[in-house]
């Protein structure tokens, strides 16, 4: 075993899969020459020049309009999106196009396109460069969606999100960059199956079904949740969002009882209620308590650091939310 | 689908044509044309008497540009169309039933009745989709030309939209990015003059090919009205793209003569009706060719005559055809979400 970074792990799942594959390219902005802003595709354009990792100019509507098409057509393209942000600025060609291609040609045509770049607060980047956009691309069907949370499962599921026939948006976190975890040596191949869940912490309390920097959070919470106040949480890290599996939430749920649903994106009509309401709809009596969502209030992330670290759902939040639920019923 | 289907309809040329065309060449293109204007009355007819749902438009007055440029293209290059895509679907050489069952949304459809007139897609001849989004594939056929280019083929893409789409600022970030990594694509716009119900006069602001020349891009304009000019001038354009010389644009001037949708019947108030009448007496793409063919004493005038009683006949049994075709099974619906 040894250690990576968060960065290193997406950097290495890239580079093994273009040895692998020919028709594996990249294409963004500056992840050239340059490596990428956060140096995520650092090196690559050394080893596999120009024409497979592809400079553009700042116009992520046609590059990805591109990224679709070459798709159609026997490429495997991985997008870049600089900041998860802009995918407003390319949503007709996200939604409209790579979502919905597979069903309006009535499955004859394929799109296996991946899209990654990172989400999410924490470093005061401000309204247009903070945003955490799992809850509205679950939004639209024909798209994958899977946000890891350790270096491992980063590499394990990027591999296997090239390799998917469908578009997959892969979400990195700001935050998670720089994190360091338990890697199988560079040599050894290994995937992570999209759609599968996986329980980072055991626990008999209360389960926080969760996924990317949030399981970070979650896991901190949760010791000092053990250490002051002896509440034992279960966090389950989704690792995907789309598609959900709801059988590893309603095990942990079956166990705990008690269900905190923690995402980034706002709370209100996220992904988190739909965790909830399938809760409810599948089998309301594992439930002692009622389930509840953790997620942004509805605002923009703002800079200011007291600000920001009000608004995000992070450690200091999910204590008290934790904390409010357990005296109400434990 | 049996492939002795008799509505089957001569995909674009495979194989390399001589520098000079034939007259039987013509008669194909004329034949082609015929069949995409035969198609349109019928599914326009289909719409009025309520028989086909959701929204289709017309084609008709266009046909030379579809039937020249998708001529001049091989069978493995790529098209993308639009919404008014009837005509490029059939030029590429789709099959009149499975079109027809489409737009009524039946299980042979090319799409299963899943896209209907504005989603036809047929990999088999390189059509890569219709688009209802104005300009919406102008980014995927960019696409699929760099695809082209990384893969060492030959082909090319073909871009179709219409003036409309001129407003959308997806054609011009595809643009530079064709022109500056030398992508075989091939712009065709189709300048019919309106922007749905509105005039370009209104709409577009100054030249149409001088966005492209903006941009370095080869750009010529052309009668799309006159089959034979548009097929010459594709094939120059084409061979350009498949030596490496890059995208080029071509402006097509035309006319719709009908509505922007088989609804939009009384135009009135947008459009005079002396102007349509000049387009349909003195720009009619079929009629200009049979004149042309006969002045020429290539063709004599009945050929034409029974080349138009053959595709109608044709055309009407691919609409029996359809009608009596069965709908795709309930359970349907939620399939082919994901591959």
């Amino acid at each position: 075993m040894r250690k990576t970074t968060y960065i290193q792990a997406i950097n290495e799942a890239m580079k093994d899969e273009m040895r692998r594959d020919e028709s594996v390219f990249l294409i963004g902005e500056d992840i050239g020459h340059y490596g990428g802003l956060f140096r995520v595709t650092r090196n690559l354009f050394d080893e596999f020049g120009a024409e497979r990792v592809i400079d553009t100019p700042i116009s992520e509507q046609g590059f990805m309009g591109m990224a679709v098409g070459a798709a159609l057509v026997g490429m495997r393209p991985i997008v870049e999106l600089m900041y998860m942000d802009f995918f407003l600025v390319c949503g007709d060609q996200i939604f409209n196009q790579a979502a919905r291609y597979h069903y309006m040609s009535g499955g004859l045509l394929n799109v296996p396109l991946v899209i990654r770049g990172q989400q999410g607060g924490g470093k005061s980047y401000g309204s247009q460069h903070s945003v955490a956009v799992e809850s509205v691309f679950a939004q639209y069907p024909g798209i994958k969606v899977v946000a890891p949370a350790t270096p491992y499962d980063a590499k394990g599921l990027l591999i296997s999100a090239i390799r998917d026939n469908n578009p997959v948006l892969f979400l990195e976190h700001k935050m998670l960059y720089f994190t360091r975890g338990e890697m199988p040596d560079a040599t050894e191949e290994y995937t992570v199956p999209i759609g599968k869940a996986d329980v980072k912490r055991q626990g008999k309390d209360l389960t926080i079904v969760t996924s990317s920097y949030c399981v970070l959070e979650a896991l901190d919470a949760a010791e000092e949740l053990a250490e002051e106040f002896g509440i034992d949480v279960e966090v389950v890290d989704l690792r995907t969002i789309v598609p959900l599996d709801m059988e590893t939430v309603l095990e942990s749920v079956q166990k705990t009882g008690h269900l905190l649903a923690l995402h980034e994106s706002q709370a209100n009509c996220g992904i988190g209620a739909e965790i909830v309401a399938r809760v409810y709809e599948e089998a309301p009596h594992l439930l002692k308590s009622p389930g509840r969502r953790l997620g942004m209030a509805p605002a923009s992330v703002p800079v200011s650091k007291p600000l920001e670290m009000e608004l995000l759902p992070w450690k200091k939040n999910i204590k008290a939310a934790v904390l409010d639920m357990m005296r109400e019923y434990a | 689908m049996s492939d002795t289907d008799a509505s089957k309809s001569t995909p674009a040329n495979d194989v390399e044509q001589p520098a000079t065309v034939d007259t039987e060449q013509w008669l194909h293109m004329y034949e082609q044309m015929c069949k995409i204007r035969a198609f349109e009355e019928n599914a326009n007819q289909l719409y009025l008497s309520a028989k086909m749902p959701g929204l289709t438009h017309m084609y008709i007055g266009e046909e030379a540009i579809a039937v020249g440029v998708c001529e001049a293209l091989r069978r493995d290059d790529y098209i993308t169309s639009t919404h008014r895509g009837h005509g490029h679907c059939l030029a590429k050489g789709a099959n009149l039933r499975r079109m027809f069952c489409e737009l009524l949304g039946k299980e042979e459809g090319y799409c299963r009745g899943k896209g209907g007139s504005m989603h036809i897609a047929d990999q088999e001849v390189g059509n890569l989709g219709a688009n209802a989004i104005v300009g919406g594939s102008a980014g995927i056929a960019t696409g699929a030309a760099m695809s082209i280019k990384m893969r060492g083929s030959d082909q090319v893409a073909v871009c179709f939209f219409g003036d409309g789409a001129l407003g959308q600022g997806l054609l011009y970030e595809s643009m530079n990015m064709a022109q500056l990594w030398k992508l075989p694509v091939i712009y065709v716009c189709e300048n019919n003059l309106y922007n749905q119900y509105t005039h370009q006069s209104e709409t577009t602001a100054g030249s149409m090919t001088g966005r492209a020349e903006a941009f370095g891009i080869h750009a010529v304009e052309v009668d799309g009205q006159d089959v034979q000019t548009v097929y010459a001038t594709m094939r120059e354009l084409a061979e350009r793209a498949r030596r490496g010389e890059g995208p080029a644009f071509l402006l097509c001037q035309t006319y719709r003569f009908y509505g922007h949708h088989v609804g939009d019947v009384n135009r009135d108030y947008y459009r005079a009706r002396e102007e349509e009448n000049h387009w349909r007496g003195n720009c009619d793409p079929l009629k200009l060719l049979a004149t042309t063919l006969t002045t020429q004493k290539l063709v004599e005038a009945y050929v034409f005559e029974q080349i138009e009683q053959e595709v109608r006949t044709e055309v009407e049994a691919a609409v029996e055809y359809a009608l009596a075709a069965p709908y795709p099974a309930a359970e349907e619906v939620t399939q082919h979400v994901y591959a």
